[in-house]
């Protein structure tokens, strides 16, 4: 990684050597409100401005990987749910498929259209938590209890059709744990009809105001390049203008019969790549989302979604890496199957863990306000960066 | 305080018989002690409107159980909660000065209110240099919260006692600067003949005569004294979501209710200040209303202000350092310089 690939930094001083100063070391967390979870960052500052960060991490520590050697098959699905708790239906699917596919199992229509309408809302319910925090980051308050307001409707649809409300463990092998209930899908298409244009009003409260892309435009850059070396991927790659989409350009379950675009970052308000570009990609992901989640409950054919596999299932020997496009990016499970009860080996390539590994690259020259700003846009969760 | 002395003297003619210090004294505490019980009824009340707006303002109640009635007892629990606190200060902390910075910052929110006429008879102290004491005992409240800032050996209150007074000390500029502004209009400091200067109806008042320069330096005043208070979009050296809570994140209990105290009384004050500067004080705004008491119309228009502040804050987001120091040099200064040379030249021409 060559140093004049990342941006330049956006404040220097300078100081003359006569005068004595120390660079004072401050440490970012665990207990701090923006850190959005226990993320501890030692920062060296100069005054308010960062001459570097490194993040510290393994707070949430909870053994996800060493638990799963020690459960069945299914029992793992529960505790996918923990690692990104704020999209618990995407981490289930990516688990699940990556199975699906090591057995060769054809899971029925009705069950496919039902996954992909609660993981696009659980994306819609994700992206929301992030427009609301990036905002109380940044300072605002009233976004964030407007999104709260939305992401309650969602989670009463998920509460109906699985009982939870934030850990679903709804998504298993061979189906979903339970078919939609009478209405749901009407109600689906109802949430979708409120909601559209309700994007507005983030835009108009949020988005669009002066301070905010004061804030936000031209600050913790990201070139694509960059972006690409440091692994980053979901809304904070395409935030820097990379068009890269897993539910485009690798397919799965029936992400290929829907017509949505990939967002990226276009650098509306500055820079390609920064953190309003990061943010703008979530808002405009929304409305491609509702697009999704608006014709797959359009088309859900009837028939059955319940699982076609027994619940202790065997897995075929062999090894597989299942990569899905959760909201925060490509969460990879390496899977390996020794032929018995249970995982040999479930490794989680956790993309909120990715894209922080940028974090010591883009913050020196920074201030201590903008670092707040940087955390939030590349809307990590903590329970997946330590898992 | 001749007026407010006249007043006692009829009220309790027994105090006209003592000598004049000693009367003077007797009058001062109580009417020391009445504004502080203004200040705390209003920070209670001014509280709790402020969780009601802003609840109503995010699409929600706010507090709705304590005491019945939309939660009217809401801050009166809180304060209570506070009082039954116990003092922590930290070990490594500046005892002395850490104990005293909460202090300092009460003492001189509550001294500005000395000087803010109420009516055309209730002013406490009627200086001829009114606005001037004002503006600079209202300085000391900078002075006590770098106190605070430092003495609790914390590096995130460090921050924001040197935000603080980055910001507050540049501020003050601006807020001078707008504030000549009115005070070449009245040729006066004193707050009173300030007053008594816009006369007459709504045209009358400083915003609207010599249209638009005070006006404008109404709204100038108007942002810097949000960054003069702390509030959103300038409220850096609290931000709770970059340093925590700045110089407050040490303070508990009963030290850091003085401090909210505090705002809330500069909240008011720069409010009043505002009123009465601009917006004509105590005055009606219509020659037939003038049978409402002045107090009401002063008080009206002060919280009308202080409504504002507390729509902005859940309104705009927070700005950054450096952006709030451009604002207040290359914005609001030489804006302010203009709006004094325009508003010279129309006095002279």
């Amino acid at each position: 990684m060559k140093k004049d690939n990342l941006p330049a930094a956006q404040f220097e001083v300078e100081v003359p050597d006569t005068l004595k100063t120390e660079e004072m070391t401050l440490n970012m967390g665990p207990q701090h409100p923006s850190t959005h979870g226990v993320l501890r960052v030692v920062l060296k500052t100069d005054g308010e401005i960062i001459k570097s960060a490194e993040p510290v991490i393994g707070y949430l520590h909870r053994c996800f990987e060493k638990h799963a050697e020690n459960v069945t098959w299914h029992q793992v699905i529960p505790f996918t749910d923990r690692l990104d708790y704020i999209a618990s239906m995407n981490n289930n699917l990516g688990y699940v498929i990556g199975l699906e596919r090591m057995m060769n199992l054809q899971v029925n229509e009705r069950a496919e259209y039902l996954r992909v309408i609660v993981s696009e809302l659980n994306r819609i319910a994700s992206h929301l938590i992030a427009l609301g925090t990036y905002g109380l980051d940044i300072g605002a308050f009233t976004p964030f209890l407007y999104v709260f307001r939305d992401r309650e409707r969602i989670l009463d649809l998920f509460e109906e059709i699985c009982g939870a409300r934030l850990l679903y463990n709804y998504i298993w092998v061979g189906g979903v744990a339970y078919d939609a209930p009478q209405g749901w899908r009407d109600k689906v298409l109802q949430f979708i009809d409120y909601f559209v244009p309700k994007i507005k009003e983030y835009n108009d409260i949020l988005t669009y105001n002066k301070i905010f892309i004061d804030r936000t435009a031209k600050v913790g850059v990201i070139p694509a390049d960059v972006a690409i070396n440091y692994g980053l991927s979901g809304p904070s790659l395409r935030g820097s203008g990379v068009e890269f989409d897993l539910r485009k350009d690798d397919p799965y379950s029936i992400y290929d019969r829907f017509d949505f675009n990939v967002c990226t970052g276009k650098g509306q308000m500055g820079t390609v790549g920064d953190t309003w570009d990061r943010y703008w990609v979530r808002v405009a992901e929304m409305y491609e989302s509702a697009k999704i989640v608006r014709q797959a409950a359009e088309q859900l054919p009837e028939g059955d979604a319940k699982e076609t596999v027994p619940r202790n299932i065997k897995v075929p020997a062999g090894e597989y890496y299942m990569r899905t496009e959760t909201p925060r990016g490509e969460l990879g499970y390496y899977i390996i199957s020794d032929g018995g009860k249970t995982p040999n080996r479930v490794k989680v390539r956790s993309p909120a863990y990715c894209n922080l590994s940028v974090l010591p690259a883009i913050a020196p020259g920074v201030m201590v306000a903008d670092m707040v700003a940087i955390i939030g846009s590349l809307d990590i969760v903590l329970g997946e960066v330590d898992r | 305080m001749e007026p407010i002395l006249q007043f006692f003297y009829n009220l309790v003619p027994g105090l006209a018989d003592l000598p004049l210090w000693i009367a003077a004294t007797i009058v001062g505490a109580i009417v020391v002690v009445a504004m502080f019980t203004y200040i705390a009824l209003f920070a209670l009340i001014g509280i709790w409107l402020e969780r009601k707006i802003s609840g109503h303002m995010q699409d929600r109640l706010g507090p709705m159980e304590v005491g019945g009635w939309h939660g009217w007892a809401q801050t009166i629990a809180d304060t209570v909660k506070l009082l039954l606190k116990e003092d922590i200060v930290p070990d490594k902390a500046d005892k002395p000065l850490f104990r005293f910075a909460p202090i300092l910052v009460f003492a001189a929110a509550l001294s500005a209110f000395a000087a803010i006429p109420w009516s055309r008879s209730f002013i406490p102290a009627n200086l001829n240099v009114g606005l001037l004491y004002i503006l600079s005992i209202s300085s000391l409240v900078v002075i006590g919260i770098l106190m605070g800032g430092w003495a609790s050996n914390n590096k995130w209150s460090l921050y924001g006692g040197m935000r603080a007074v980055a910001q507050i000390v540049s501020y003050e500029i601006p807020v001078s600067l707008s504030l000549i502004v009115a005070v070449l209009i009245a040729g006066t400091l004193d707050m009173q003949q300030i007053v008594l200067n816009q006369s007459g109806s709504i045209l009358s008042w400083n915003v609207f005569r010599f249209f638009p320069f005070p006006f404008i330096a109404f709204f100038i005043y108007f942002i810097a004294s949000l960054a003069e208070v702390n509030r959103t979009p300038f409220d850096l050296p609290e931000a709770e979501s970059e340093l925590v809570a700045g110089f407050q994140t040490e303070y508990s209990g009963m030290r850091w209710s003085f401090f909210m105290l505090a705002e809330y009384a500069d909240m008011f004050v720069v409010a009043a200040i505002a009123t009465t500067v601009f917006l004509g004080g105590w005055q009606a705004p219509f020659e037939f209303l003038t049978f409402i008491p002045a107090a009401f119309w002063f008080l009206g228009k002060a919280l009308l202000i202080v409504f504002v502040q507390m729509w902005l804050r859940w309104t705009l987001p927070r700005l950054r350092v450096d952006q709030l120091m451009y604002t207040a040099w290359k914005v609001l200064t030489p804006f302010s310089f203009a709006l004094i040379v325009f508003v010279s030249l129309w006095k002279i021409l």
